[in-house]
Formats: C-alpha cells, sequence, structure tokens
C-alpha cells in the first residue's frame, strides 16, 4: 500500500471506494481518545531517573522519548501525548520512584 | 514424475509445490502426516519456508494469520477438535481478508473420542466465510492445494480455503498421484501481492474497532467476494485443465445426461456412488450422479441446472445438522424451493463416525427410495442400528 496521507478524514461513501478489509487510514489523526481521561499523569522531571519503564508499558503507547541532555549525557526523556493518553494509570503505577503524579481532569 | 501417496502427503506436496513460505501447526493429536513431512521439506532446504511449531491449532492459524498479513503464503492442516480450537481464528482471516489455505482432514467430533470420518467438524465450520472443497481422491487433494492459493490470492477474492478429505478413506489411503512440474505450477501460481499489507515501513492496523458505518460494508463485500469466488473456481479449475490435463468445477456430474434418479453427494461417498451408478444403471435405472466439490461458495446455479431434470433427487450426507437433517440436504432443497419445477428430494444419513459406506449400500439406499413417493421425513437413516 503506497497511499499518502490525506488532508482530511477518509470518508467512505460506497464499497466500491473501501478496501476490503478494516485497516487504518490515518483515522486515528481525528480519534483523539485523551479525551476519554479521568486522571492526567504530570511527569515530575526532578524525580524522574531515565529508566523508560513507563515507556515501556504504555499500552498506547502515548508515550515518546525524546533525547535531552543531562550532565553531558544524552538522555531519554519520556513525554506524554494527551491527545491520546486515556488515563489508564499504568505508567503512575509501574514507575519506580514514583514520579508520575496525577490530577483530575476538569471539563 | 508419479507416486504412491496417502491423502496426507498429497497435501504436504500441495503446499510445497505451492511454494508456501509460512508453515504453522500443532503437531501432536488430532493433527495428521501433513505437516510431519512438511516439517522434514522444510528442514532439508528443499522448501524455503518458516516452519512454527506452536502450542494449540488456535495458535496455528494466530500464526498464519500474521503470516498472511505481511504478504506471505501461509499454510497449515488440522483435524476435528483441533478445527474447532481454531474457530474464533478463523472468523478473523476471513474477516483480515486473508488468503491462508488450511487442509482438514475430515474425523468425527469427540466425545466419545474418535479419529474416524464424518463432516461435522469441518461443516461446523460453514459460516466463517471459507471456501471449503470437498475432495474425492489424492489426486484431487494435491491439486486442490495448488487452485486454492490461485483461487484465495485473486484480488477479487481474498478469502481463505480449506482443502477438505476423508480421513483414513482418503488421509492414510496410498494412492497413484501425478506430481505435477514445479515449472508448470509456478506458471499457473505467480507469487502473492496483497493490496494491503503490514509493513513496518508503512504502518497501518488491521482489524480494529469498525462501527455500524463501516462495518455492514465490509460484510457485504465477503458476500461479494464469495459470488465472484464462483467464477474465479470455473476459471481456474479450466486453467488447471489446460496446463495439467486434470479439469476441477464447483460440481462434478457422471451420466446425468438422461438421468431421471439422481444421487447427489460429496467427498468420497460421491466416488463410491459412481460405481453405484453403473450397477444402477446395469438394473435399468436411469441413474446419474452430481459431487458437490465447492461447499463454499455453494453452487446453486449448477445444482439447480442438473437437478430440475430429473424425477427423484437423493442426497447422501456424512454429517448432520442435530435437530434438522443432513447438511448438505438442507443446501440443495434450500437452491432447489424457488424454482417452478423441482423433483422430491430425499435426505439420507449415513456412515457417521466413519462407518463404512460400500457400492452395495448407496445401491441399496437408491432402490429404497426410488420405490418411495415422496420423503416422509428429512432424515432416512442407512445403516444404523435401531
Amino acid at each position: 500500500m503506497s497511499q499518502k496521507e490525506p488532508e482530511k478524514k477518509v470518508v467512505f461513501s460506497s464499497v466500491k471506494e473501501m478496501p476490503p478489509m478494516a485497516v487504518s487510514l490515518w483515522s486515528m489523526r481525528y480519534n483523539k481518545t485523551g479525551s476519554w481521561r479521568n486522571l492526567r499523569p504530570i511527569i515530575n522531571y526532578e524525580k524522574c531517573v531515565y529508566c523508560q519503564i513507563c515507556w515501556k508499558f504504555c499500552p498506547e503507547p502515548a508515550i515518546s522519548l525524546e533525547p535531552v541532555e543531562i550532565d553531558g549525557k544524552v538522555k531519554p526523556k519520556p513525554v506524554i501525548d494527551y491527545d491520546y493518553c486515556k488515563g489508564c494509570g499504568i505508567c503512575w503505577t509501574e514507575c519506580p520512584t514514583n514520579a508520575i503524579e496525577t490530577v483530575e481532569e476538569e471539563k | 514424475m508419479r507416486k504412491v501417496l496417502m491423502g496426507n502427503h498429497a497435501l504436504s506436496w500441495g503446499a510445497t509445490l505451492s511454494r508456501v513460505q509460512v508453515i504453522a501447526a500443532y503437531p501432536i493429536t488430532p493433527q495428521t502426516q501433513v505437516v510431519e513431512l512438511l516439517s522434514e521439506i522444510c528442514a532439508d532446504g528443499t522448501l524455503d519456508a518458516k516452519f512454527i511449531k506452536v502450542e494449540s491449532e488456535h495458535s496455528a492459524m494466530a500464526a498464519c494469520i500474521g503470516a498472511s498479513a505481511t504478504g506471505a503464503r501461509a499454510f497449515t492442516a488440522t483435524s476435528a477438535q483441533g478445527l474447532a480450537l481454531m474457530h474464533e481464528m478463523l472468523h478473523w482471516a476471513v474477516g483480515g481478508r486473508l488468503p491462508v489455505v488450511m487442509g482438514n482432514i475430515n474425523r468425527a467430533m469427540a466425545p466419545p473420542w474418535t479419529i474416524w470420518t464424518e463432516q461435522n467438524d469441518s461443516l461446523s465450520q460453514r459460516d466463517t466465510g471459507w471456501m471449503q472443497v470437498y475432495c474425492q481422491n489424492n489426486q484431487e487433494v494435491l491439486d486442490s492445494v495448488i487452485q486454492a492459493y490461485k483461487v484465495s490470492e485473486n484480488q477479487k477474492v481474498l478469502l481463505p480455503t480449506m482443502i477438505v478429505l476423508d480421513a483414513f478413506v482418503l488421509s492414510h489411503t496410498m494412492e497413484v498421484v501425478e506430481i505435477p512440474e514445479q515449472e508448470k505450477v509456478d506458471e499457473y501460481l505467480p507469487p502473492y501481492n496483497p493490496p494491503y499489507k503490514l509493513d513496518p515501513k508503512e504502518p497501518h492496523a488491521f482489524g480494529g474497532l469498525t462501527g455500524p458505518d463501516g462495518y455492514f460494508e465490509l460484510r457485504y463485500m465477503i458476500q461479494e467476494a464469495m459470488e465472484e469466488a464462483k467464477n474465479v473456481w470455473k476459471e481456474t479449475g479450466k486453467e488447471f485443465g489446460e496446463l495439467f490435463g486434470r479439469e476441477y468445477g464447483l460440481i462434478e456430474t457422471y451420466r446425468v445426461d438422461d438421468a431421471d434418479f439422481l444421487i447427489i453427494s460429496s467427498a468420497t461417498i460421491a466416488s463410491t456412488a459412481r460405481v453405484a451408478v453403473d450397477v444402477l444403471r446395469d438394473k435399468g435405472v436411469k441413474a446419474g450422479l452430481l459431487r458437490v466439490r465447492v461447499f463454499r461458495p455453494f453452487p446453486s446455479e449448477e445444482v439447480r441446472d442438473v437437478v430440475k431434470g430429473v424425477k427423484k433427487a437423493v442426497v447422501i450426507d456424512r454429517n448432520i445438522s442435530f435437530g434438522a437433517s443432513g447438511i448438505f440436504y438442507q443446501e440443495v432443497k434450500a437452491a432447489l424451493y424457488n424454482e417452478e419445477h423441482k423433483p422430491p428430494v430425499f435426505g439420507i444419513i449415513t456412515g457417521l463416525g466413519g462407518r463404512d459406506v460400500r457400492v452395495e449400500d448407496i445401491v441399496e439406499m437408491s432402490e429404497d427410495v426410488l420405490k418411495r413417493e415422496k420423503p416422509e421425513s428429512d432424515i432416512i437413516w442407512k445403516g444404523v442400528r435401531v
């Protein structure tokens, strides 16, 4: 399949245009599951030891690693993508240094 | 090249000649020698394929699905309880529109534990969307594997196929089988090139949550593909005949042109019935035979064409839908219902659990049916001790 990302959400009007199986065609760009979240995880970088455990456990995955230089060394800094984080709580449960705090979302 | 092969090894040869790339199988009962031979063929380097031993038939089909999603040609084989354990994954292969081909040895379902032939295992998977081919000899088993990939991988079809053969009667019986030349098979069956595939360079998710706004269309497309598959089975069967000298259709008929009594059956009972037709002809009965080879998609039109010309038809089923009747019997009757002129159709159930069905049995049941005017019930039992 060599299809470029379309400019807007793909909506099919007939089976003639559809692929025969359910295949994601960038629909998650528009389906921002972060709105499901009740608790917002916030990483306290003072406590973070850059162990990458939250990144490994995130089922979405809504945590990415960005390289940062700390004391002359490049370390993987976890960054949460709130557009897709559902607030499942796995990252703050698994964090060995309790560096992930939670605040309740308000609407 | 000619070889003496059991049905199981005819499946292995079919897969090898089709140059399958991934074979995933559970190696213990109810598995047969199909994958045993394939594991040897992979180990000695004859076939460049990945052989994955898995912990269950459910996982075997899951592995085939994963392989097929990446564009690899995948094969597995199973039987009875193993097929039942695959059930959930059978749906995934269809919904993913993945052209996996599988050999299924028709064995009766447990309990009681049994390994003899009956069609209830594969017919229980009737509504999954798998295409099903019921074979009558080991040559057809080998040829059908090759043809199945050709049909399944057709861009208008993209559905998996189950090649079905009777336990012991074919699976462990030696027959002379013509092994097609690899070059010719390659000419017939080019490499698989799927329109959509799992590719890390261009990642897409498959089979994700689909709401009522899309699911309906996906089911519609499966049915459309099934309808299209009827033509593709016929065309590729003809092409097979041109290349290899053995032509295959959705159905096969024998002495039907002037027949007024028709025997309808499948698999090896149908090949036995061919001899019974000759016996009946010698006795002055204008008998003919219709063998249903491809059961899904069901060849309704072809069945109608043959049946409408006869005065009486009998369907012999080695299977039963408990609480209803024989399954081929239901399908044949359903195909005829809206026809203006249709003969009475009798339904016989026989040979369950692998009980032998001989030529004389089929002659006897035919003569019994010929004496009756109309079927008094949906089931006529034959060969059961009541």
